[in-house]
């Protein structure tokens, strides 16, 4: 790719038609056309907020499922990607508000390529990458309709041919007889695919599939898994031959610090700044801990009340969560040091080494970055609590039994117990801390896709109308620790061009840490 | 008796003779350079030796034919091991930059090893085989090669005689040549029915719904099973074994069951004991680790095998019924049979022998003269074959025609 600033060229149509042609693709050719740097940066933060969105919903919810397909065509279309395929067939020379589909597709294919750039450098991001697109990719694939399958197949020389309809008849008692999942109105219903045998490993190895003359007999049903782990073998050697040409890439100084910063930002929310700064009274502290503190932090306070104390892991969820809803520096410490003095901690050493820790997490010490609260992921993936530790996501990390009594301490009724099991037994964790939700505020639905601790505090407020629901959370612009000078101004960047604000990306310490420490 | 008495002492003095006289060196050149299809085919091909007082050598590797034949020649190894195709020459490996030496592609094998099947056979046990259990391995190609052939469409299976206890299948096709190792895994599993080990008493466990491949491969079993079982390893003759069938059941069937009768009549929803039955004493067992590695070394075809003498030869899939392992050529009685005055015929072939001799050409073995015949002309005829297909593929991608040897 050719980089010039604040200039676009467009190539002729018809080379461009071809390589559009499809509304998915298994980005294979890399874009060879010039494009400014700012549709650069746009492209690839829209792609990112999509996969984090793709990520996000993906623990949430069952990735087939209904409620899942409905929340991410949301998302997709609020985002410019290329979206349903009626939609696109219709409307391609009629003139419309916002992107055309060619347009759309275009961006598709561009921003893919620019975020393997800055995701292919180490194992961990790759991964990352990896298994957003291809949940991206599964969600769109399901959306095609038959004829499209056939035509995304061969253009991809995926060769992969479907039998006739007297093949299927001939063959009906072997297919049915072959795999557990497929019944007589399977093989009537569904179109067959001839696939070689050694693009189906899995199926051959564990003999669930019709095998002859080296061809499996797959379902549509099926196909996906197939054409999913072609893509995941492709995306992955991609990877590893990018990450060979990075270094030519790095040393262009235009790009290098934002293919630093895409890779670690988290592009949302992250309740680093609250409007409602200074709000809360410490006093409140204790009766919203049980109105509006998701259970993890409502067990933290609960421990930290009981023992006068809190171990590293659980200092820094619940301190950064406290920051989050808008304690002030003084407050914390206020509040810190009360708690520890009643126990074994007298003043003294709470401020030599207490202290300390808390005015780091404000900022105010070390390389003085300001931490931002720990989001859902962050709590449920990393740092997983031992014993004595009181951290963590009670959803994940307690034993069911010990979950059931808590719930039913706090009230919670025998119904909404087994409801919120359910889910955990599922393992849709913020899904049953959602439910939580629900079940003690009363309310038939939440509307809210939960993920982050601070949000449900939020939510919790303004349904409430507490002091803590703040207006509406600032979106500040942090830079990579790493390149910061010392005196930090939100709208300074490093290397030549402004990057205007509404495509900032959000740099947090947090994510970096998080990526780091898998 | 066919086996001229066999002395492995004696070894030293008729390996060279085999290899002088008798090894079919033109033949088995034919068949590793594949038509010359591929560049260094041959060349990049490891060959591993194991000669007298147990010296083993690898990463042999010979440029031509003549090169091979010297070398053998030379060395007389008592074991011939072959080995895959790598990227460079095996025997340059270690002048190659670390990490660039790979072995790309090999045959797809499999080993069937009579002992396996120990706690089967009533008859025999450890490296002992006898024409009762013999059938066990006859069973194990029929199925095996019903489902290379038909389920995965390979088709140019070379069966081997072991020399011993077992048969080898050398699959020879371009696409199995050219299969990774989690494939080869993938087909040595969907191949593999009898699994657990000494401590597993119910090895075969079926379910449904049953894999057209599991009721083809009982058919198999059924032709032989009443035949091989009942009345050769007469599984149900003593107390003992059929204790040990028996022990096959589930506790709430065995009361039912008081005569052999009654076991093979009783049929329950949903379970398939008398076919578990007929599959744990019968179904072919396979060694995944063999079929798996791309760089495994497997004996080699017209090796000799120093414990019995007897030559690892082809086998002739449409006679299997009546192969006779007793009747497979030992090295003596073929250096033997060198030495018995040639037929007129014979004596035109070794003139033709001489002539060529003198004119420089390549001698042709004198194996035609002994037992060994038969077992080349099976060779012959899967070179053959393997040629055809060559022939096709070629006529295929290019239209034109183009003869390859």
């Amino acid at each position: 790719m050719q980089f010039y600033s604040r200039r676009k060229k467009l190539i002729g149509n018809s080379q461009t038609e071809q390589l559009y042609g499809h509304c998915l693709q298994f980005y294979g050719q890399p874009p060879i056309e010039n494009i400014s740097l700012s549709e650069f940066e746009t492209f690839a933060v829209d792609r990112l907020k999509l996969l984090k969105t793709v990520e996000n919903l993906g623990v949430s919810y069952v990735k087939t499922s209904e409620l899942y397909t409905k929340k991410l065509d949301a998302d997709f279309s609020n985002l410019n990607f290329p979206y349903k395929i009626e939609a696109s067939t219709k409307d391609d020379r009629k003139p419309q508000t916002g992107p055309s589909e060619y347009e759309k597709r275009r961006k598709d294919h561009i921003s893919h390529f620019i975020l393997r750039l800055a995701y292919c450098q180490t194992e961990d991001l790759r991964r990352w990458f990896i298994q957003q697109e291809i949940d991206l990719f599964r969600y769109r694939f399901n959306d095609l309709p038959s004829k499209n399958i056939q035509d995304f197949l061969q253009y991809n020389n995926l060769h992969y041919h479907t039998i006739s309809i007297d093949e299927k008849k001939n063959l009906m008692d072997k297919l049915i007889t072959s795999s557990f999942a497929v019944s007589g109105s399977t093989v009537e219903g569904q179109d067959f695919y001839k696939v070689p045998f050694q693009d189906a490993l899995d199926l051959v190895r564990t003999r669930k599939v019709y095998l002859n003359g080296g061809y499996v007999y797959i379902p549509h049903q099926d196909i996906v898994t197939i054409v999913l782990n072609d893509f995941r073998t492709r995306l992955s050697k991609a990877l590893a031959l990018t990450a060979r040409s990075l270094p030519a890439v790095q040393s262009d100084e235009r790009l290098q610090p934002l293919l630093n910063h895409l890779s670690h930002a988290y592009v949302g929310q992250d309740y680093s700044i609250q409007k409602s700064i200074g709000k809360i009274s410490l006093e409140q502290i204790d009766p919203l801990s049980a109105k509006s503190y998701p259970l993890c932090m409502r067990q933290l306070h609960r421990g930290l009340r009981d023992s006068h104390h809190l171990r590293h892991g659980g200092r820094m969820q619940y301190g950064l969560f406290l920051k989050g809803i808008g304690l002030t520096l003084d407050q914390a410490l206020q509040f810190w040091r009360s708690e520890f003095v009643k126990g074994k901690v007298d003043a003294d050493k709470f401020d030599k080494a207490y202290a300390y820790s808390i005015r780091h997490m404000f900022g105010k010490e070390g390389k003085r970055t300001d931490y931002t609260p720990y989001s859902c992921m962050k709590v449920i993936l990393s740092n997983p609590p031992s014993q004595g530790d009181q951290h963590g996501c009670p959803f994940r990390h307690s034993d069911p039994e010990l979950l059931k009594q808590k719930l039913q301490s706090y009230k919670v009724s025998p119904s909404g117990i087994s409801q919120i099991l359910e889910l955990v037994k599922g393992m849709h964790y913020q899904l049953a801390c959602q439910k939580y939700f629900e079940l003690t505020h009363s309310i038939e639905d939440s509307w809210f896709s939960l993920n982050h601790p601070n949000q449900y505090f939020m939510e919790s407020q303004k349904l409430l109308g507490g002091p803590g629901a703040g207006v509406k959370v600032e979106v500040k612009r942090e830079d990579n620790p790493a390149t910061k000078p010392p005196n930090p101004s939100p709208h300074q960047t490093p290397g030549p061009g402004n990057l205007p604000q509404e495509v900032a990306a959000e740099i947090t310490e947090d994510l970096d840490s998080f990526f780091q420490d898998a | 008796m066919t086996t001229a008495d066999y002395d492995q002492a004696s070894l030293p003095d008729l390996l060279p003779l085999y290899y002088r006289r008798l090894f079919p060196f033109s033949q088995y050149h034919r068949w590793l350079n594949y038509g010359g299809v591929t560049k260094n085919y041959f060349q990049n091909r490891e060959f591993s030796f194991t000669l007298k007082d147990d010296i083993y050598v690898r990463y042999q590797s010979f440029s031509t034919q003549n090169e091979l034949e010297k070398e053998m020649q030379k060395m007389n190894p008592y074991k011939i091991d072959i080995g895959a195709v790598y990227s460079h020459r095996p025997n340059q490996h270690n002048t190659v930059k670390s990490g660039s030496f790979q072995a790309l592609e090999k045959e797809l094998v499999f080993d069937i090893d009579m002992t396996d099947y120990d706690d089967v056979r009533s008859c025999c046990s450890g490296a002992d085989i006898c024409p009762k259990c013999w059938t066990l391995m006859t069973i194990a190609i029929r199925i095996l090669d019903r489902a290379l052939r038909d389920d995965f469409g390979f088709r140019h299976c070379l069966w081997v005689y072991s020399g011993r206890r077992g048969v080898h299948c050398w699959v020879c096709d371009e696409a199995a040549r050219k299969l990774s190792v989690a494939a080869r895994s993938a087909v040595a599993e969907y191949l593999s029915l009898v699994k657990g080990g000494d401590e597993t008493v119910r090895k075969v466990v079926l379910s449904d719904p049953i894999h057209p491949f599991i009721t083809e491969s009982l058919t198999v079993v059924e032709h032989y099973f009443s035949q091989y079982a009942l009345l050769g390893q007469d599984i149900l003759g003593s107390k003992e074994s059929v204790d040990k069938v028996l022990a096959l059941l589930p506790e709430d069937i065995l009361f039912l069951c008081a005569t052999f009768h009654m076991i093979f009549g009783v049929h329950t929803k949903g379970h398939y004991f008398e076919m578990e039955i007929m599959l744990q004493y019968c179904y072919p067992r396979l060694d995944v680790n063999v079929s798996k590695g791309v760089n495994h070394l497997l004996k080699s075809p017209f090796s000799v095998h120093p414990k019995t003498g007897r030559i690892s030869v082809p086998i002739d899939l449409r006679e299997l019924d009546r192969f006779d392992p007793f009747e497979v050529p030992t090295i003596s009685l073929i250096c033997e049979e060198l030495d018995q005055p040639k037929t007129e015929e014979e004596q035109d072939d070794t003139m033709e022998n001489e002539n060529k001799k003198e004119a420089g050409d390549l001698l042709v073995s004198d194996y035609k003269r002994t037992s060994l015949a038969k077992y080349v002309k099976v060779f012959d005829n899967f070179l053959e074959g393997m040629a055809h297909s060559r022939k096709g593929e070629v006529l295929k991608n290019s239209g034109e025609c183009n003869l390859y040897p």
